[in-house]
């Protein structure tokens, strides 16, 4: 079966070796080589991540990033800002600090090379079309993350909608988080609460009423019901953090669509996502045009690193293999290898987290 | 996330400025940087025994705070996988051998309805 022609390219977030670079395994330069040999080519970063010193970039730094790009044959493609709301104790940003954050940020993307932003979904309407005018003079599209739980029906993407449709700005624009695809429940996810001490039929019970996409809302109240503890209940709110919607509900806002954070938590040693059906999403995207960054978002690590070696750079190769056959590229560059990770028993959630991205 | 990184198990240490207490190396579990205002708290548990905050400092790549300080500090962050000195008074000197240290970290994540952070605990070993 032939693949229709398309113009969608692969990328890496190096968010996906967060826990590599955080115990130092990885530096920044490793992470860029890793994703130039896996074939990930297109290099989105969260400078407050990545990048010592944040917000100042010194010419050093940037002198030696677009090095690194020429030396791996990879390109900056995407940053991703966040707007620190609470940066004070006492007080939140007025918007006009707002916009002075992205317009911020908007310079950084600039230094480094990046033409897509990635605001994240706290990220208000008003802020958006704030700072859409500077980033239209930059030339630099700001794509709002819609991340789990939201979708394209929900009161909150249908007001930045509004801006969008309304202000006709070329500067706005979606950036889909593939997590809200999770048809299944990641069994990394669930696993995790059973190591931790959950009890398996309040597991199941969650699990069960999730993969039958069934009514999530009061499962941590069920849970409470049943005496389960802290554990189930993190469960039960990761739970209501997941969601299914099917995937053509992008079709209709493919123009404003610039790039895909492509999330997942499993990559199985049989070459497919656990929980998102790429089989059914990328198709979505040659059929409505998508021409930006398949972006690799790797998000497991948190869940197994409690029992199990995490090898980021594995799944990530992995999730690019399976790019390269749904892309119906020629030769596949990234043939997996095997390794202990992908079918090991996953693992469960860290309910007093810092969230998830 | 990071949970079960946030104490590290290297670099325990007794304070060499003189005073008694020790120094534990604190990482902050989450996957980016933060500026120190939004830095809530650090909590020490030794040996069972919380504590007090202000008989601790909190220094990131040379720079030292209070945590009266941190507040207000808006021009400073602690980096992703940093490992931050948690300097800790005590009236006695800390005995060699092994110690339960406790770090309870408090962040505030503007996405977050919820304060973020995490806590780990870990014996570690203070060399004689």
């Amino acid at each position: 079966m032939s693949t229709p022609e398309h113009r969608i390219k692969r990328g890496v977030s190096l968010y996906s070796f967060q826990e590599e670079y955080f115990l130092r395994t990885l530096t920044l330069e490793d992470c860029i080589r890793v994703a130039g040999d896996i074939g990930a080519r297109g290099i989105e970063i969260i400078p407050e991540q990545s990048i010592p010193g944040y917000p100042q970039l010194t010419d050093e730094f940037v002198e030696t990033w677009f090095a690194w790009m020429d030396k791996y044959g990879t390109t900056p493609v995407a940053t991703d800002l966040f707007l620190d709301t609470k940066l004070y104790p006492d007080r939140r940003l007025t918007l006009d600090e707002q916009v002075a954050s992205v317009h911020r940020d908007i310079d950084i993307a600039v230094r480094l090379g990046a033409k897509v932003i990635r605001a994240i979904i706290n990220t208000p309407p008003e802020v958006m079309e704030g700072a859409a005018p500077y980033a239209e003079e930059q030339g630099v599209r700001l794509l709002l993350e819609v991340h789990a739980p939201f979708h394209y029906e929900h009161p909150w993407i249908l007001d930045h909608l509004e801006v969008m449709h309304r202000t006709q700005s070329p500067a706005l624009g979606l950036m889909p988080d593939m997590g809200t695809f999770v048809e299944q429940f990641p069994r990394v996810v669930s696993d995790r609460a059973l190591r931790d001490g959950a009890r398996p039929e309040l597991v199941d019970y969650i699990v069960k009423t999730y993969d039958d996409h069934g009514d999530t809302h009061a499962l941590m109240d069920i849970m409470n019901y049943r005496h389960g503890g802290p554990v189930e209940i993190g469960l039960a709110r990761q739970a209501t953090h997941y969601i299914w919607t099917d995937p053509r509900s992008m079709l209709p806002h493919m123009p404003l669509i610039g790039h895909i954070q492509a999330k997942f938590y499993e990559m199985t040693e049989e070459g497919t996502e656990y929980s998102i059906p790429y089989d059914r999403i990328v198709p979505v995207l040659v059929e409505g045009g998508f021409d930006g960054y398949l972006s690799s978002e790797y998000e497991g690590n948190r869940h197994v690193q409690d029992a199990f070696p995490v090898d980021s750079v594995e799944q990530v190769r992995r999730q690019h293999a399976m790019f390269a056959r749904l892309l119906g590229e020629q030769k596949d560059p990234v043939l997996p290898t095997p390794r202990t990770l992908g079918a090991g028993p996953g693992t469960g959630p860290h309910t007093t987290g810092t969230g998830s991205h | 996330m990071f949970d079960q990184y946030i104490v590290c198990e290297e670099g325990f240490r007794a304070r060499s400025d003189g005073r008694t207490g020790g120094v534990v190396e604190v990482r902050m579990p989450y996957y980016r940087g933060l500026t120190l205002s939004m830095v809530e708290a650090v909590d020490l548990t030794l040996d069972g025994q919380p504590v007090p905050t202000e008989r601790t400092t909190f220094t990131v790549h040379g720079n030292s705070y209070t945590f009266a300080e941190l507040p207000t500090v808006t021009d400073d962050r602690w980096e992703m996988g940093e490992r931050a000195e948690l300097a800790f008074e005590t009236d006695q000197p800390l005995a060699a051998g092994e110690h339960d240290v406790a770090v309870s970290v408090r962040l505030r994540i503007s996405y977050m309805p919820v304060p973020g952070g995490g806590r780990d605990r870990k014996r570690l070993l203070l060399a004689a």
